[in-house]
């Protein structure tokens, strides 16, 4: 009697490994999105910044943070180790060959658009994360007015800006006026946004993301062994239509739009 | 009279096993367009027999598309550039006058190069004997249809059965995987009542050889699929992988 090796040390094991991380990021990228959306709206950034201020302390969405940049890691690091045994499979390759004839080109180079993604991951975090948790974004107040619900902004030096600060005050007229010092991200995006070479990585990488997707959230299903009739046609317009074209260029609009319009 | 045409080909030439090969170039004179793939290599072979070179040695058995030995990448595409059909079945009308043809042997660090456009298959073999079967207590000849079997599963398992083992698939994926032909012989017997016994000791014992063999994983391109000379159809796939990770997460059986 001999024991079947562990799971993980198959192939079809780390498939699964890739396939649930897949998911798991193809889950962030909706939330990512929602928030995202308040960067269209001109309200000189006050919702964008309170919601920023939020998903970076809330401590459940913090915990959940910490598990994705592990997913992003293992999604990588377990496809590099893929990829090496992939390529040992085949160690003289085809005089010859003609891919196109049986297969999609996306689905024979994910690991050529995951890289273009982990590059742009990279410019992206520098951009936005590194700047904000570090201190080097520009520094706002707004001051709201609760009953008229009328939000006026002003710039802060950064001598005026300790901390995320929530105060109340009552306004000559007797209205309560609510005063948020935050980090303003949302003109930290404004002015990443200005360098047009910045917007064209942020539609080359959308597009690259877009190809991705279209094979790989179909293909993570399919590894699961989740394929019937039933459900088959909901998971392909999820991956092509959803994940594969809307995400995509809903993402990719917000820096166009902030080039073009702001 | 059918028409005759005239083509050069590239063909992969090495000794054996260690030695390193090459592309030699020969010309097929005088091909008419009802001969098959294989019998226009034969008439090449004739040509080099008689001038004393080394004829080009390539698989082939039945010729009739169902023994799974003839093989052949050619043009880059397994079993040539027709879809669903096998070397032997391959007929020349799909080629024209003057046609430069390149033939090489599939490319699978599974499927090592013996001679020329052979390759060793058995670690197809091998991945059979690690749990494609199932064990039955010999005696009596059953009845015939004692074992009610619902016509949509019999030919579903029918399906899946139909793999003739040629290899297509392997050499059609850019990780030379062999998952279509793992996942067609597991899943003809997870359909039937007769492969319920080892089920999930089958799926594990065939996958654990599978990746022993050093074939490479699924990445879902669906080119196996698209160049199966048979149709075996992905839907195997993810049922291997469903019965492999069912094995895993949640039954108890080892392997033997």
């Amino acid at each position: 009697m001999s024991k079947s090796k562990p799971l993980l040390s198959s192939t079809l094991g780390k498939k699964l490994i890739m396939s649930l991380t897949g998911i798991f990021l193809c889950l962030f990228l909706v939330v990512h999105l929602i928030g995202n959306l308040q960067l269209f709206k001109d309200d000189a950034g006050y919702a964008f910044n309170t919601y920023a201020h939020f998903m970076t302390n809330f401590t459940p969405i913090k915990i959940v943070s910490i598990l994705l940049y592990l997913t992003f890691v293992l999604h990588a690091v377990y496809a590099l180790v893929i990829t090496r045994k992939n390529k040992a499979a085949r160690p003289i390759g085809y005089n010859q060959s003609s891919g196109n004839a049986n297969s999609k080109w996306n689905s024979r180079n994910m690991g050529v658009l995951g890289t273009i993604i982990l590059i742009f991951l990279v410019t992206h975090m520098q951009n936005f994360w590194w700047k904000y948790h570090n201190d080097q974004v520009p520094y706002v107040q707004y001051e709201k007015n609760l009953d008229t619900q009328e939000v006026t902004s002003q710039a802060l030096s950064s001598d005026e800006f300790t901390n995320y600060l929530v105060t109340y005050k009552t306004a000559e007229n007797g209205d309560a006026i609510e005063v948020i010092k935050s980090q303003d991200l949302y003109q930290q995006v404004e002015y990443a946004f200005e360098n047009i070479g910045l917007v064209l990585l942020y539609v080359i990488a959308m597009a690259a993301l877009s190809f991705h997707l279209i094979h790989g959230f179909q293909s993570a299903f399919q590894t699961l062994g989740f394929k019937h009739r039933r459900y088959i046609g909901t998971i392909r317009f999820l991956g092509i239509w959803v994940f594969g074209v809307i995400i995509p260029i809903a993402f990719a609009a917000i820096p166009v739009y902030i080039y073009l319009v702001r | 009279m059918s028409e005759q045409m005239n083509l050069t080909l590239k063909v992969w030439r090495q000794k054996n096993k260690n030695e390193k090969g090459r592309f030699v170039t020969y010309q097929a004179k005088e091909i008419s367009e009802d001969m098959s793939f294989l019998e226009m290599l034969d008439v090449v072979n004739e040509e080099n027999t008689k001038k004393g070179e080394d004829p080009i040695y390539f698989d082939h058995d039945c010729r009739e598309g169902i023994c799974g030995m003839c093989s052949l990448v050619i043009n880059g595409r397994p079993h040539g550039p027709e879809y669903g059909t096998t070397t032997c079945q391959l007929h020349m009308r799909h080629f024209h006058d003057g046609q430069t043809i390149v033939i090489e042997p599939w490319r699978a660090a599974a499927f090592p190069v013996l001679k020329d456009l052979a390759v060793d298959r058995t670690a197809f073999e091998r991945i059979q004997q690690a749990g494609g079967y199932i064990n039955i207590n010999t005696g009596g000849v059953p009845d015939a249809n004692e074992i009610p079997i619902p016509k949509r599963i019999a030919d579903q398992a029918f399906e899946s059965a139909t793999c003739i083992g040629c290899g297509a698939c392997v050499a059609a994926c850019k990780n030379a995987s062999a998952a279509l032909f793992v996942s067609a012989k597991i899943a003809q017997f997870a359909h039937l009542p007769q492969g319920q016994t080892e089920r999930y000791e089958r799926a594990q014992a065939m996958v654990d050889q599978m990746d022993a063999e050093g074939f490479g994983s699924c990445t879902n391109t669906g080119a196996c699929e698209a160049e199966c000379p048979v149709g075996i159809k992905l839907d195997n796939i993810a049922l291997m992988n469903k019965e492999y990770f069912t094995a895993k997460l949640f039954r108890e059986e080892d392997i033997h």
